[in-house]
């Protein structure tokens, strides 16, 4: 193999596996050693800067960070990341201070429709630079479907005042309870540039039997639970059958049990495992007593009366073709009828641009999307951008926050002449660690913990009441000692060949097996004559140059703890723990680290 | 020296052998000897060739002198049983315990200081009479504990990391060992484990007096020009006479080399040594030419190593004294005074 090549962000930013799977790229290592360090309003600011809404993604994100986490691939568990943003949001001192500065006016107006995180982030992003940012959206209250969709219990309306509040006070002029119908009559407005940030706002329906006739008792999941946030909706019937087996189905589910429903079911087309629900949100509805059942296709609303009886479910079984398709086919079983009072529909979330004209030179495909690009996040109508929902269907607020950013530096170049396709690159540095020739400046004890769990507030208790938050987050002793469980990935083992003398002593320490002094070869040849049989093909090995017995150092970073042994343990210095930084470039910054 | 202990977590594929441990549970504490020892090495070496021999650490016993590499019995095994002796006096209090409980295996550990100086005469003794153990002297040519001074297996005319040329002859363990005896004699480098593993294991099974001389660089005293036991020395002047495959007797063997270039040594306890021959006409079983090997080599500067000697035929104290196959330990009043009419009828075959 090839020397590696460490030039250039990638090949660490892969080692920080938690950072690389974030779609914002936060230094997830860097905010949780703040947090063990006490330094809540650092590591909050770290996050703020990345992600936008750390105290709302600290209680709902759907953590593409922990199943990437290392430590989920030397112990059980990762670490909770999410709940840690959560501990620094919840103990940070006043961070008004910190927040931007807002630069002169540039004489640029920016137009963006809705006010949801994608909304929010480009505004952010804009703000300080001079623009002036209008933000229309349909609904009261800025915050978008973390508003409107997420139930109070898991998320308190503080925080959500709070955190939108830090960007409307960036000088937003929010123009609320002001729906857009006509993109055509917005572009008259001598916009500079226009954001279209709607999300996907309809919730889809299933057009069974019976559907019309039962309708008062058939609920929209997303829909109602927008009603219960904004209050219009304060109870349910005692029994309650929720279709659909995502995170919108688990929210409903819980909120029902909120409002009166006491036997609460969840009834899902397809296996329990292989539900779209975080296998958390599911743990949290069985937690309250909600089974889930599987394998069930709502075929028929039964109704007598005009009034909703309940549901009648074909038994299906999933059978899986030679391609290892899953077909459900009908198991033969009679069906079965659910009595139930009310049904919640959460079978998936859709687009819909009914107010965007289709003569504005904005094309959309065949199946009613914008045509938008990957990477600028622009239409074909040059002036006008995308992001969030709206832009590639439903995702996740940290996917909304990610695709805010690049669409607030498209925004940015377009509205200062420049190429929008002209991406700025990331700003990374490496900083060596060594404090001491056993001292380093990150705590590399690995602690042995396992993951602790969020503590909850008592059934009882938090079932009485919809907007009581059922999780009550880590004190400081727990975020303390799970924030110890990071195995700081981003303070990388750098290896410098020509001071290596060979002696074998990292080979020998490492707890992980991860470094061998072998002979080159081809890579795949390479990963099976390792120390230990690197199989994670999605893991790069490290490789040097051709040391002085003609050998070369191969370590496969795919366990790597860190821990730093091999440093202190080598005698000449040729390993180096240095911290990786990279923080990405928002709009209208150049890229440099901190 | 780390301050950090060593993680408990391990890889994940981290294989369990015969007795269900992992290698990892054949560890001792984390070594306080300097960055890039090459006792560490010689440390991992028998941490990996008891993990593949499944050698309950119980059953093994490791034994030391003073020194840097009598610290490191401290490092492996840290579930086997420890003596410290004073300094030169491990082989008569492991021949003590050897006599005492003929059950375990004997691991003695020991340094050029140890064995070469103060310990000479016990290492000597404890080799002639063939007491049943492995005898591994970490030989790094160096008083490292006292700042550098030359030792007794320093060689004539290498210089200290000062500049000071060494007037004295040096003792050569490997040579003194086949003198006295010793029916199992290797030689091998902290810095090939490749050939250091095997040798350990074998000599762990072997029933006698096994003597592993092995080269230890001392990163902090020796590993300079004009060293001979610095890394590139030894690196430059290897002369590999063989290399072994240790075959425990339930596996198959499977010879892979041309014939004639290999030799097969069965020993006492079944277990079979395939030695690749990489010398010409280098016959391991061959006490007298093996000296001779030995000696025109190292007039040449090169060090040799490899399995330098090995008697499948080897006999060790106990057979000697014709000792009792019960651990003399676990012997009961019953069996040790068998009473006055036994007296009576031994007194009278001597009348």
């Amino acid at each position: 193999m090839q020397r590696t090549s460490t030039v250039g962000p990638d090949y660490f930013h892969k080692v920080v596996d938690c950072q690389w799977a974030c779609p914002a790229h936060t230094p997830v290592p860097e905010y949780i050693r703040l947090i063990a360090d006490g330094r809540y309003a650092d590591a909050y600011m770290v996050n703020w800067r990345s992600n936008v809404f750390p105290g709302i993604l600290g209680r709902t994100c759907d953590r593409p960070c922990e199943p990437a986490c290392r430590r989920g691939r030397v112990e059980d568990e990762p670490v909770a990341i999410c709940r840690l943003k959560r501990v620094a949001a919840d103990n940070k001192t006043d961070i008004t201070a910190f927040l931007p500065q807002v630069a002169p006016r540039n004489g640029k107006t920016v137009a963006l429709v809705g006010a949801g995180p994608a909304a929010l982030t480009v505004a952010r992003d804009l703000a300080p630079l001079g623009y002036h940012v209008v933000v229309y959206d349909g609904d009261a209250k800025a915050g978008g479907m973390i508003r409107r969709q997420i139930p109070r219990f898991r998320l308190p309306e503080e925080v959500i005042d709070e955190e939108v509040g830090y960007i409307t006070g960036l000088g937003i002029d929010m123009r609320l309870g002001q729906r857009i119908d006509s993109l055509k009559d917005l572009l008259t407005e001598d916009y500079d540039a226009v954001f279209v940030g709607t999300g996907a706002p309809r919730g889809r329906d299933l057009d069974l039997p019976g559907r019309k006739e039962a309708a008062a008792n058939i609920h929209i999941g997303i829909d109602w639970l927008s009603s219960v946030a904004f209050e219009h909706v304060d109870r349910i019937g005692k029994r309650v059958i929720v279709l659909g087996g995502g995170n919108t189905a688990m929210d409903c589910c819980r909120t029902s049990r909120r409002l009166g429903g006491e036997d609460v079911k969840v009834i899902v087309r397809s296996g329990f495992e292989e539900m779209k629900a975080s296998p958390w949100e599911k743990e949290d509805a069985l937690h309250e007593d909600i089974p889930i059942l599987n394998y069930l296709v709502p075929k028929e609303f039964t109704h007598e009366n005009g009034r909703l009886t309940g549901v009648l479910f074909e038994k299906v079984t999933a059978q899986f073709d030679e391609k290892g398709r899953r077909k459900l086919v009908p198991s033969g079983d009679p069906d079965e009828h659910f009595a139930c009072d009310d049904v919640l529909v959460a079978v998936g979330q859709e687009n819909a641009f009914p107010w965007i004209e289709r003569d504005l030179g904005l094309d959309f495909d065949d199946w009613g999307m914008p045509k938008v690009d990957e990477v600028t996040f622009q239409s074909t109508l040059p002036k006008v951008f995308f992001g969030g929902d709206s832009a590639f269907g439903p995702k996740n607020i940290i996917w909304a926050v990610a695709q805010g950013h690049d669409a607030a530096i498209s925004i940015d170049r377009f509205c200062q002449g420049q190429d929008v396709r002209d991406r700025p690159p990331p700003g990374t540095t490496m900083v060596s660690q060594k404090m001491g020739i056993h001292e380093w400046s990150y705590d590399n004890d690995v602690s042995n913990d396992l993951r602790h769990r969020v503590p909850l507030r008592e059934k009882g208790e938090s079932l009485k009441n919809v907007k009581l938050e059922v999780e009550l987050g880590f004190d400081l002793q727990l975020g303390l000692a799970e924030a110890q469980r990071c195995l700081n990935c981003d303070v990388q083992t750098v290896f410098a060949e020509p001071i290596c003398i060979e002696c074998d002593a990292c080979v020998d320490i490492c707890p992980v097996d991860a470094i061998t002094f072998t002979a080159n070869g081809e890579e795949a040849d390479l990963r099976t004559r390792l120390s230990a049989p690197a199989l994670n093909l999605t893991q790069d090995l490290y490789v040097s140059g051709e040391l002085k017995t003609g050998r070369v150092m191969v370590k496969d970073e795919d366990v790597c703890l860190h821990c730093g042994l091999c440093a202190e343990r080598c005698p000449t210095g040729a390993w180096d723990m240095q911290q990786f930084t990279l923080e990405m470039t928002h709009a209208g910054e150049k890229p440099c680290a901190r | 020296m780390t301050y950090i202990t060593k993680p408990q977590l391990h890889h994940p594929g981290l294989a369990p052998n015969g007795l269900g441990k992992t290698r990892r549970d054949y560890e001792g504490s984390v070594s306080t000897l300097c960055a890039g020892c090459g006792h560490d090495s010689i440390s991992a070496a028998i941490i990996q060739a008891a993990y593949e021999l499944d050698l309950p650490p119980h059953r093994v016993a490791k034994l030391s002198g003073i020194g840097c590499s009598s610290k490191t019995p401290d490092y492996f095994l840290g579930a086997s049983h420890g003596f410290n002796t004073v300094h030169g006096r491990m082989p008569s209090v492991l021949t003590g315990a050897n006599l005492a409980n003929r059950d375990l295996i004997y691991l003695g550990v020991s340094g050029d200081g140890d064995s070469a100086s103060i310990g000479f005469g016990q290492f000597a003794h404890a080799i002639r009479r063939g007491v049943n153990m492995t005898y591994i002297v970490e030989n790094n040519g160096v008083y490292g504990l006292t700042k550098g001074q030359f030792s007794a297996t320093s060689d004539k005319g290498s210089k200290s990391k000062k500049g000071v040329v060494n007037h004295d002859s040096a003792i050569d363990l490997v040579s003194v060992a086949l003198q006295l005896g010793a029916t199992f004699v290797a030689r091998s480098f902290s810095g090939d484990k490749a050939q250091l593993v095997p040798l350990i294991k074998a000599a762990l099974s072997h029933q006698g007096a096994a003597f592993i001389d092995c080269i230890s660089p001392c990163i902090q005293f020796n590993n300079h020009a004009g060293s001979t036991k610095s890394f590139d020395y030894v690196r430059d002047h290897n002369e590999a006479v063989n290399t072994l495959d240790f075959v425990v007797p339930r596996e198959a063997i499977h010879v892979d080399y041309e014939p004639g270039t290999n030799t097969l040594v069965t020993q006492h306890d079944g277990s079979v040594l395939n030695l690749h021959k990489l010398a010409e006409h280098y016959d391991p079983t061959d006490r007298i030419s093996a000296m001779a090997y030995l000696a025109g080599r190292q007039a040449e500067g090169e060090v040799v190593t490899g399995l330098l000697y090995v008697d499948p035929r080897a006999t060790d104290l106990h057979e000697g004294l014709e000792t009792v196959e019960t651990p003399l330990n676990q012997l009961t009043d019953a069996q040790l005074i068998p009473g006055s009419a036994v007296l009576a009828k031994l007194n009278a075959s001597l009348r």
